[in-house]
């Protein structure tokens, strides 16, 4: 099969000008003409065409070699997120694929636009169980937004077109484009390369209803104590200027999700804080007594309502996103305003009623003393014992005043990272949300520094999850960039140890970690750090870690058995939730 | 069953555990020609835990559009968030459900019977007469039938054929017309433009949400 295809390819109509190219070109090209400028990935037998390919277009396209499709595609989140821009991965078949599945995962529940190529077995072989071959496109349908395999080179400027569409248009998510190798090599006339803005059966967003924005409107402005919500849909959206004129102009306290932080500034006097299981004290106990909850770009995870059937029964709650499977899901909506909140804020704001809703807010700043009082001033301004992880993040935002981009990983730091950080800037706060991914820092972090060059990056890892893509180190090494790596050593797996003292009697089956000398790990990849465990030391070690030319990691050797609170157990209301 | 029972009852299962009545319903889908799809439209139900109970998919009255015609017993909550999370893949253009009251529906059956019984028996003979089948093969050793209906209707010739030696039994997923359905020929001529029509670029629930608002 393969000769015949061979054979197919020496007859070359000699009347047309069309340029001749392979599949793996027509791909390369695709990529330039959609303003690609970085792709980070892994080279295998099945994708070595356009490898090959990509050998004559080193000027155009900086190929990142990491060390593991895993680090790849967390590489490629982070510079989505960072950059707004559609982040693109290369893997191939078999093994190299199925090390994507879990960056999917996160990319999909996290809408995180995201093109990825792997390469597949030649197509006569497909279903032959032939080296390296899996079944990717099945494997990969849950964790995708759009998914197709290629067999044959015609077929990929089009492909390729949409697959950019569909990453980045309506609610983003991840595309996986699995080629085989035939298809790869296979030359065939090249009549350039078009973008795609419409697939007859893809409606990215839905028309947005000028009733529905009235019937907002006037909620809003009979409300006494109206309350909004907001998630990452107003960063994806690139909405956070009309969002913050909505608020403004209605003086709406809002409060984020972990996603949605950074929207706004930190600092701003209408941004109440963090929602959920490990957010602020007010934004979650007045989410059960305001009567007008105004969600945006949020879509009611259960780490953040808590118990839904005591979620915010009191309120009328009115919801505004861009993807309609969204609304009603998990909270009954009384107006749902579907639509691009680029589009429908403006629309809204122009309806809401200046207010000044002055007891409201005051509620807030009430519950924000009382959070002070009782956990926040002891976790980030301890003077004696061990250091805190909050100490730690506050001298951060001392020294970075909320410029830095931060990528967390996952468990107590993550959290703490959260609630503590400070943001100027949008497109800060880099974490993974939905999925809970351990060992996305250290690589997400490299993306995210690729995706925003001008800016500081550091990543904030447990003990635990850094070491889950450790090797990641490797990538930096080669490529130089500059990312600064903050270890929160607390020799436990931190999160789950919590839980285990709080829920299971302090049965710690384990969580007790051993790690290696993570300075002595970062010096033999070329990189210099630190490892502090003294409280005299931290504003200095921070200093120099942010002042040194190139990536650096610090350590530092935080409490072992501090507890994340305030915390809505799992199972009660977000009413019900817990300062101690 | 118990399970999803008990889900619902803590309400953080997908229904949402609204005390709402299950029944039959019938969910259409107009989709585009592609491969895989049908994979992308079954895990819908899989990941929650939802028995398909019938499926068919053919070619629609459109060149390159097919349609799935999908049913299973739930919530309405449940079948409306489904349809919501169908429509929502790129390559459905429009998903719409139905109680078995806004649909006429038909499931065919063949029955294979030796071909000496029937013709020893007359009863036999009334009975196909009287059950509206037809014979589609007739040989020496056996005999198919074939009758259409609802699930009950072709389920009584069933019932009646297994003393008489019945050796096979076929049933057809079912196919439902929709009442109210004006065909999906304008729709599409809108779908291909890139400026669509309200009706075409919304959410076909969209507007049983016009009671909703109260103030
Ligand atoms: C890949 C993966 N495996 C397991 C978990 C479950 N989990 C959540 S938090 C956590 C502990 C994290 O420990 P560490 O990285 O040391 O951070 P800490 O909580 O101590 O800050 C674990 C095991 C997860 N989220 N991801």
């Amino acid at each position: 099969m393969e000769i015949a295809q061979e054979e197919l390819l020496t007859i070359v109509p000699e009347t047309k000008k069309i340029k001749e190219v392979s599949g793996s070109v027509a791909l390369l090209e695709g990529l330039v003409a959609e303003g690609v400028d970085t792709i980070f990935g892994y080279p295998g037998g099945a994708i070595m065409p356009i490898y090959d390919a990509l050998y004559d277009y080193k000027e155009k396209l900086n190929h990142i070699l990491v060390r593991h499709e895993q680090g790849g595609i967390h590489a490629g989140q982070g510079y989505a997120r960072s950059s707004g821009k559609v982040g693109v991965v290369f893997a191939t078949s078999g093994p190299g694929a199925t090390n994507l599945i879990t960056g999917l995962a996160d990319a999909q529940i996290d809408s995180t636009p995201l093109v990825c190529i792997t390469g597949q077995v030649f197509a006569h072989l497909l279903g032959t169980d032939a080296f390296q071959e899996t079944d990717v496109i099945n494997i990969t349908t849950p964790v995708t937004k759009w998914n197709y395999q290629v067999t044959d080179a015609n077929e990929i400027p089009e492909v390729m077109a949409k697959a950019f569409h569909i990453a980045k248009s309506g609610r983003p998510g991840p595309v996986l484009i699995d080629i085989t190798k035939n298809a790869q090599i296979q030359k065939f006339n090249f009549e350039g390369y078009v973008k795609s803005n419409h697939i007859r059966s893809y409606r990215p967003k839905p028309i947005v209803r000028n009733e529905y924005i009235e019937q907002a409107a006037e909620l809003i402005n009979q409300a006494k104590k109206p309350f909004v919500i907001w998630g990452q849909g107003v960063i994806l959206g690139k909405a956070e200027k009309e969002f913050q004129a909505f608020i403004e102009k209605g003086n709406l306290p809002a409060a984020w999700t972990i996603l949605g932080v950074g929207a706004i500034p930190t600092d701003h006097e209408l941004n109440v804080g963090m929602l959920g299981m490990h957010g602020n004290y007010g934004p979650n106990v007045l989410t059960n007594e305001c009567d007008v909850l105004i969600a945006i770009g949020m879509r009611f995870d259960d780490r953040v309502t808590g118990r839904l059937d005591k979620y915010a029964k009191q309120a009328k709650i009115i919801h505004l996103d861009i993807d309609p499977a969204e609304i009603d899901k998990n909270v009954q909506t009384t107006v749902p305003v579907w639509g691009d909140c680029k589009e429908t804020l403006p629309l809204l704001t122009k309806l809401i009623e200046e207010k000044k809703h002055t007891e409201w807010l005051q509620k807030f700043k009430e519950y924000q003393q009382k959070e002070v009082k009782a956990v926040i001033d002891a976790e980030l301004n301890p003077t004696a014992g061990e250091m805190t992880m909050g100490e730690v993040i506050n001298q951060l935002n001392i020294l970075t005043q909320g410029e830095a981009i931060i990528v967390t990983d996952v468990g107590q730091h993550q959290m703490v990272a959260c609630r503590y950080a400070k943001f100027n800037k949008t497109r800060s706060n880099v974490t993974s949300g939905g999925l809970g991914t351990m060992g996305f820092a250290l690589p997400a972090a490299i993306g995210a520094k690729f995706g925003a060059q001008d800016r500081t990056v550091v990543a904030i890892a447990g003990d635990g999850g850094f070491q889950m893509t450790i090797q990641e180190l490797g990538t930096i090494m080669q490529c130089g960039i500059d990312v600064k790596i903050l270890v929160l050593n607390n020799r436990f797996l931190g999160m789950v140890r919590q839980w285990q003292e709080l829920f299971n009697e302090r049965r710690y089956s384990f969580v007790d970690i051993q790690s290696p000398d993570f300075v002595k790990v970062a010096s033999a990849y070329g990189i210099d750090g630190k490892c502090i465990s003294e409280r005299e030391e931290l504003q200095n070690a921070l200093k120099e870690m942010l002042e040194h030319k190139g990536s650096y990691l610090l350590e530092v050797m935080v409490t072992k058995e501090n507890n994340v609170f305030p915390m809505v157990p799992q199972g009660c209301s977000v009413s019900e939730i817990r300062l101690k | 069953m118990d399970i999803k029972k008990a889900q619902a009852a803590s309400s953080l299962s997908f229904g949402e555990g609204r005390a709402e009545a299950k029944q039959e319903y019938n969910i259409t889908v107009y989709t585009e020609n592609q491969i895989g799809l049908l994979n992308r439209i079954a895990i819908i139900f899989t990941r929650r835990k939802i028995n398909i109970e019938s499926l068919n998919t053919s070619p629609s009255e459109i060149d390159s559009i097919h349609r799935f015609d999908i049913v299973l017993t739930e919530t309405e909550d449940v079948v409306r968030k489904l349809a919501r999370q169908i429509e929502k893949q790129v390559e459905v253009l429009k998903v719409y459900y139905h109680t078995n009251d806004e649909i006429i529906w038909q499931e065919m059956a063949l029955y294979k019977v030796p071909t000496d019984t029937i013709a020893e028996k007359v009863l036999v003979e009334r009975l196909l007469r009287e059950h509206g089948a037809r014979a589609v093969v007739i040989r020496k050793d056996y005999t198919v039938f074939e009758t259409t209906g609802h699930r009950t209707e072709t389920d009584n010739l069933l019932y009646a054929l297994q003393p008489f030696g019945l050796i096979e039994f076929v049933r057809s997923a079912r196919i439902a017309i929709i009442k109210s359905s004006e065909g999906f020929n304008r729709k599409l001529r809108e779908f291909e433009q890139l400026e669509p029509g309200q009706e075409v670029s919304e959410n076909e629930f969209l507007s049983k949400r016009d009671k909703v608002f109260t103030m």
